[in-house]
């Protein structure tokens, strides 16, 4: 235990965990919803880092288990209405529900995922978004077709993620974003330290070798169809969870936001942040999410960027244009993303601090004699 | 049985415009093994340049101009992006290809905003009626120039200089490189060709019977990709045999929609992709792809 307590990573963590605990008593509501897209986002990016980072397996559905989550969340937590079906099961069960459902769709997928490679998989989960588009508009009984359906709050041991009834900590009212916030946290964490565990243990070692090479792997005795449909279960899972926080966030789900372009967003936010990692991932996804609403927010003290509906470069354009071109930049000039910068900086900067260790003693032993 | 004959004939035609999409990919895909998710973008730059032109300079050369922009585009961005990318995995290079199709296309659909352009084409909306059945114009000429430009296409490939030059880079790059053909050449054309076709689609899916150019014509052309994977990424003829699926299936499912509710409403749109899974369960490599095989 002292070991760890000397370590400066276990203090940034602990330090990092408490910033994020202070920061809705600190944060207007404009923030605190942007935070939010972040931390799902960020859950949802480390599923989907698992499945293309560390496995090679590229996907662009991600949208569509995103929404698999979503929807699974509402059609289970809510109660019959007059156009709509639910279960009425109760929220913390629907959310559960939701991931496993996730899981599931992700299952159902994996006799083609297992069988195709790289971009044949890309292309195939593509289709997945457009079929997932034309079901949440057609199926109106569970999905509330194009107008989408309200989401009901969550509850958990008797504390609603609402704005009433009140409830203020420190003087300060935590409405329904400020609770949320401490929920998302609280699934961000977990999420994250899971998979760091399954990137650096032995699951690991046999994904990223799967990535380098599948008959290699195969010949090492690496179960290569199952790994690869395994991984595919849970970076849907990870999805659906994004997805049900999401859509706590909104409070409402349209079938709108489920298309390509968060697809895209997704794979921006892996290739940005660093492929491979859960920390990628979340630099990735707060990059992504925070870029448009900073853009927004400061956007008329920059120039090229203009008002929306003016005929300029509206933020929200601009933010697109931004991270795409970001991509293109990682990719050519910055491999390994965010992090892999970070890396080279902390590297360089112990490098210059400590000399290197001297190995002559190592050295002699090794000579032959 | 008029209404099946019309069905069929629109099926091939636009089927044929994907098949010139799909071709353009796979060529894409040959000389460089990189999928191009920004094929889509490409096409809208070649259909805005000739929306934004053809009533300065008259049709046919606002259509040349749409076609040598989204060459030259294909061309750069391959040049700029590709050239450079120093990475061995190819689903990394996808992304990059992905990013550029995210900075091109939110340009192109700012610049078009809600507007639906026209692209000028002579043929309007004007049918033709032969014996009961009636054909627009328009898929009359998007049969005959898909037709003939896949033809000079595949003629070349088989026959000129750089046709050879470029099945030999697909077959063995290194040892074309050492027979002395350059690859960094034979890619810039085949992104060039690729762009070029995909302008030329680009007319073919914005003409009657759809109302133009604008926001949504992007995920038309994604229906191209189905196209070219379920032939197969590395065939040409998978592309072709791809397209005209694709084309049919659509064409068929959108005019018999009375008899299909059971689909939902708009199941012309999906029905393309249900095929491709179809088809990938049983065959992963596509209908004429080659197979990877291993042995150790």
């Amino acid at each position: 235990m002292s070991e760890t307590l000397r370590r400066p990573a276990f203090w940034a963590l602990a330090g990092g965990t408490a910033l994020l605990l202070a920061l809705p008593f600190y944060l207007d509501a404009f923030w605190l919803q942007t935070g939010l897209f972040a931390i799902s986002a960020a859950i949802g990016a480390i599923g989907l880092n698992l499945l293309t980072g560390a496995t090679g397996q590229l996907s662009m559905g991600h949208a569509f288990f995103l929404a698999v989550g979503a929807y699974g969340y509402v059609y289970l937590a809510s109660d019959d209405g007059a156009h709509v079906s639910g279960l009425g099961v109760p929220t913390p069960l629907a959310f559960v529900g939701a991931v496993v459902l996730a899981g599931v769709a992700g299952g159902l997928f994996s006799p083609i995922a297992g069988r195709l490679r790289g971009t044949y998989l890309g292309i195939a989960s593509l289709a997945l978004i457009f079929v997932g588009q034309h079901l949440l508009m057609n199926v109106e009984g569970v999905t509330g077709g194009f107008n989408g359906r309200d989401v009901p709050p969550l509850e958990l041991f008797g504390l609603r993620f609402d704005d009433s009834p009140d409830l203020v900590v420190f003087n300060i009212p935590l409405g329904a974003l400020e609770r949320l916030w401490f929920l998302a946290v609280a699934l961000l964490i977990p999420a994250a330290w899971i998979a760091r565990g399954i990137v650096r243990g032995r699951p690991g070692r046999a994904m990223n070798t799967i990535r380098d090479h599948e008959v290699a792997a195969s010949v090492m005795g690496v179960p290569v169809a199952r790994y690869r449909a395994g991984v595919f279960v849970l970076s849907s899972m990870y999805a659906g969870a994004a997805g049900a926080l999401l859509a706590l966030v909104f409070r409402r789900t349209v079938p709108e936001y489920f298309g390509m372009f968060l697809s895209l967003d997704y794979l921006a936010m892996i290739v940005i942040g660093g492929l491979g990692t859960a920390a990628g991932a979340i630099a990735g996804a707060v990059f992504v999410s925070v870029l448009p609403q900073l853009l927004t927010r400061f956007g008329g003290e920059l120039p090229l960027v203009s008002a929306p509906g003016t005929g300029g470069v509206s933020p929200a354009e601009a933010a697109r244009i931004l991270y795409g071109a970001a991509v293109v930049a990682v990719v050519l000039f910055l491999p390994g993303g965010l992090v892999g910068l970070w890396t080279r900086l902390r590297l360089r900067i112990t490098a210059r601090r400590r000399p290197p260790a001297p190995l002559t003693r190592l050295d002699n032993k090794e000579q032959p004699a | 049985m008029s209404t099946f004959i019309e069905l069929v004939v629109n099926g091939v035609a636009s089927g044929s415009v994907y098949a010139l999409i799909a071709l353009g990919f796979v060529i894409i895909f040959k000389a460089t093994e990189v999928v191009n998710f920004a094929h889509a973008s490409l096409l809208l730059v070649g259909g805005y340049l000739t929306a934004v032109l053809h009533d300065d300079i008259g049709f046919l050369p606002a259509l040349a101009a749409g076609i040598a922009g989204a060459a030259a585009i294909g061309a750069l961005v391959e040049l700029l992006v590709l050239r450079r990318a120093n990475v061995e995995n190819h689903a990394v290079l996808a992304i990059v290809t992905i990013g550029v199709d995210i900075v091109l296309t939110t340009e192109l659909t700012r610049r078009i905003g809600t507007e639906v352009m026209s692209l000028g084409d002579p043929w309007q909306n004007e049918i033709l009626t032969v014996g009961g059945v009636s054909i627009p114009h328009t898929r009359i000429a998007a049969l005959v120039v898909a037709a003939v430009l896949i033809t000079a296409f595949l003629l070349a490939f088989r026959y000129t200089s750089w046709g050879v030059a470029m099945r030999a880079a697909a077959e063995d790059g290194e040892a074309a490189a050492l027979m002395g053909i350059r690859l960094s050449r034979v890619s810039l054309g085949a992104w060039a060709v690729a762009g070029g076709l995909a302008a030329v689609a680009a007319l073919f899916l914005t003409v009657f019977p759809t109302p133009g150019l604008d926001r949504s014509t992007s995920f038309a052309a994604m229906k191209a990709f189905p196209a070219a994977i379920l032939g197969g990424l590395d065939s040409t003829t998978g592309a072709l045999v791809g397209g005209l699926i694709i084309g049919l299936t659509e064409s068929l499912v959108t005019g018999y929609q009375g008899d299909l509710t059971f689909l939902g409403r708009g199941a012309g749109d999906v029905a393309p992709f249900l095929v491709m899974f179809a088809i990938l369960l049983i065959r992963p490599a596509g209908l004429f792809g080659t197979r990877e095989l291993t042995r150790v």
